[in-house]
């Protein structure tokens, strides 16, 4: 009998997994058909030096998605000295007589005025051919670069400004993270890829031709119901089976990549816009900043707090946090434990989801990996913060956000995520329960 | 489609120095993880500081071999060192993330473009193997393994990269079953228990954080050695989950478990990739292309941790006692 219920739990189980990847083919290929953006190929150059050449470096040169012509670019290496001028469609190529390392330059005296390299473009950079007869280097414009002076004062507000909305950003997908572990113990390691599929569902609806106002919170119901799906396919029964915190941490490694990898099998690996990616930026005072980081700011602060009301008000929200001190007392006094799990998964999910849309428009873009590349920052923040604390979620990923942004005045920007790492570290070894975290929770 | 080519296929894998690399990698994670319970997720790290330990010094003041080698392996150690002194402290899931938060710290400072005339940036580092080739004393020519053919260079570095597999297969065997193994195996069942008893538990973390480590690291130069090149792209996360996956895959806490399951993760990644390759090729599956039987690889690869970690945590080779979650 037993070993019969044991079975069909299991293939329960393994069913439920099948159906999480069914959804997401049934999401995905809509997007990746109406995805194919319709980029300049190299050929439709005229006229290309070194024509005769199979071996080639191309690239395109678009400024804020209006390609540019009349740019001139040259490569030099192995004794040859190409030169190309990018056509009306923006792209460039040069032919060269052998593979090996190239210096290739842009001539940044045929950029238009006002339009300038974005900062960290190397110029001139050196490019090696590896395996492949066609190389592509890119080099990204800004219009930030040729800034008007600002004062350090209004360059930190800007930068806290921004860093506040990344933060709280940050914040929505941490809280998440926190009531899961704080309820059954687990350090999800999937909640980067809960984040990606909210950003590739707002994309996948909104190529469906819905508006922003149906797409949007159409996700975020995705996202819920990814977070069910989870917890009654996966983490309910290994609860059952009285699975370890660590084993069912490295079952979460597994899922975050098979969930990665279906979405890059689907969606691939570029990066796509949603609608309404490019915002006006908005002067307020002395702070300019773009429409979506503020709209991003407000959205989230709202929603934390409705989050931090239903929690201290309702009577599901004591039971939470009954069970998130001590579920076996919790069970005891007669609230469900498992089901108020399964609710902290389906608000997990939501607030992951939406986290993942706010996240598209900041960085800007949606890619496959985006869930990944903030992972690391919100389990930051909640170990800042404290691990299982839902107020400290908030604080740490605040914090982080704040700390990521405002570090860029002094740092390389390849380097801003590093500088919050580090601080994640130290705080341990100074304060290893986090800021709002409880002694005991360190073992 | 060719079987036959396939299983070939799958077999020059199994040899190959990227899998001798792996079986390090998972025997340094067998070390922190299956004996001694610490929860590494830096593992892509250590092997990252070592390659560019390796690296750095040979291309930078064109040390030679030897000294390049100890100075990979000493930043090894400092590196664990430093990862240890925070963490060993507290519990298995900060330890988790702390290290994977510092193997991405190791990234993201070898990518940043401020450090490019030392690290390469994303680019990496290449041509720095030529000290460790000019020591090959094997003749020019081809050789045989079985049905594989291959150049000097390449039988050189298969069995550097093996022999070094072996030895630290014996080395770990013999620090395991000495008293000092015991004490370690003490620590992942009961970390108090073995503080009542009056050893040094913080002490004893160290010392293997700092073992595995340089395995890790070691396993980080053999990797580098066949490509001749180094990047930064290479040592992410999922480097580490893959390690975890064979490491799993072969059993924890045995010796020969990471050895073995590093062989079959590949092997089964060739043969998976020659199958569905094959199956394009011939018309049978139409609806994916190339690019996606590589993802679906992957994928397999999420859901096989997911089931091996439900279903046999201990793997093929290990004994389910020995398991300290179970």
């Amino acid at each position: 009998m037993v070993r019969t219920s044991a079975l069909t739990r299991y293939l329960g189980m393994l069913a439920a997994v099948a159906a999480m990847f069914a959804a997401l083919l049934l999401a995905a290929p809509a997007a990746s058909a109406t995805t194919a953006t319709p980029d300049a190929s190299p050929s439709a150059t005229s006229p290309a030096p070194g024509a005769d050449y199979r071996d080639r470096i191309s690239g395109v040169i678009k400024n804020e998605g209006t390609p540019l012509e009349g740019v001139k670019i040259t490569a030099t290496g192995n004794g040859y000295e190409g030169e190309a001028v990018t056509g009306a469609n923006g792209s460039w190529s040069i032919g060269v007589p052998q593979q090996g390392a190239y210096e290739v330059e842009l001539d940044e005296s045929t950029l238009p005025d006002g339009v300038a390299l974005a900062e960290g473009q190397e110029n001139p950079r050196t490019v090696t051919f590896a395996n492949t007869t066609n190389i592509t280097t890119l080099f990204l414009l800004g219009e930030g670069i040729v800034l008007q002076e600002e004062s350090f004062g209004s360059l930190l507000l800007e930068r806290a400004v921004a860093g506040l909305s990344f933060g709280l950003l940050l914040a929505l997908s941490a809280v998440g993270l926190s009531l899961i572990f704080g309820t059954t113990g687990l350090t999800n390691f999937a909640h980067g890829e809960m984040v990606t599929l909210g950003a590739i569902l707002a994309f996948a609806f909104a190529s469906l031709g819905m508006p922003l106002w149906v797409a949007l919170p159409l996700a975020v119901v995705g996202g819920a119901a990814f977070g069910y799906v989870q917890d009654a396919g996966i983490w309910k029964p290994l609860r059952r089976r009285g699975t370890g915190l660590v084993p069912m941490m490295i079952v979460s490694i597994g899922l975050a990549v098979a969930v990665r990898y279906t979405v890059l099998f689907f969606f691939g690996g570029g990066t796509q816009q949603l609608p309404g990616s490019q915002s006006p930026i908005l002067e307020l005072g002395p702070v300019s900043i773009p429409r979506n980081t503020l709209v991003s700011l407000i959205v989230s602060l709202a929603v934390i707090l409705v989050v931090a009301l239903l929690l201290l008000r309702t009577r599901i929200g004591k039971a939470t946090r009954a069970v998130a001190d001590n579920p076996a007392l919790a069970a005891a006094s007669g609230i469900d434990v498992d089901r108020v799990i399964r609710l902290v998964w389906v608000i997990g999910g939501a607030l992951a989801a939406m986290g993942g849309i706010l996240w598209a428009y900041y960085r800007p873009g949606v890619s496959f990996n985006m869930g990944q590349q903030i992972l690391l920052l919100i389990f930051a923040g909640v170990t800042l913060g404290g691990l299982g604390t839902v107020f400290g979620a908030l604080v740490g990923s605040v914090l982080v956000g704040l700390f990521v942004e405002i570090s860029t005045l002094w740092l390389e920007a390849d380097l801003k995520y590093v500088g919050a790492l580090v601080i994640m570290i130290l705080v341990l070894l100074v304060r290893p329960q986090g800021l709002l975290g409880r002694r005991e929770r360190i073992g | 489609m060719d079987f036959a080519n396939i299983l070939l296929g799958a077999f020059t894998e199994i040899i190959s120095p990227t899998t001798a690399a792996y079986a390090l990698a998972a025997l340094g994670l067998a070390v922190h993880f299956g004996y001694t319970g610490l929860l590494n997720f830096g593992q892509a790290g250590f092997m990252a500081v070592g390659a560019y330990g390796f690296a750095i010094p040979i291309l930078s003041f064109n040390a030679p071999l030897p000294l390049a080698l100890l100075i990979a392996l000493l930043a090894s150690a400092v590196f664990a060192v430093i990862l240890g002194i925070p963490t060993l402290r507290l519990r298995a899931d900060y330890l988790a993330i702390v290290t994977i938060a510092a193997a991405e710290i190791i990234r993201y400072i070898v990518t940043t473009n401020s450090m490019t005339p030392v690290t390469g940036s994303a680019n990496g580092l290449a041509a720095f193997t030529g000290s460790f080739y000019a020591l090959n004393p094997i003749p020019a020519g081809s050789y045989s393994l079985g049905p594989v053919s291959m150049n000097e260079r390449d039988l050189w570095i298969r069995l550097v990269a093996w022999s070094l597999v072996a030895l630290a297969c014996l080395l770990v065997w013999m620090l395991i079953r000495s008293p000092w193994g015991r004490v370690l195996k003490g620590i992942r069942e009961d970390e108090n228990a073995v503080r009542a008893l009056g050893k040094n538990v913080y002490a004893y973390k160290m010392q293997a954080l700092v073992i595995g480590g340089l395995l890790g690291s070691l396993a980080g130069i053999i990797f580098t050695l066949p490509r001749d090149a180094v990047q930064p792209a290479n040592y992410g996360t999922e480097l580490t989950f893959y390690l975890y996956t064979a490491l799993l895959l072969g059993g924890m806490s045995t010796v020969l478990g990471p050895v073995l399951g590093s062989m079959i993760f590949w092997a089964i990644l060739s043969v998976t990739q020659g199958l569905l390759y094959g199956a394009i090729e011939s018309g049978y599956i139409t609806f994916i292309t190339t690019t996606q039987a590589g993802q679906i690889r992957y994928i397999l690869v999420g859901v096989a941790l997911m089931l091996l970690m439900i279903f046999r945590p201990q793997g093929i080779l290990g004994n389910k006692k020995e398991l300290s979650f179970a």
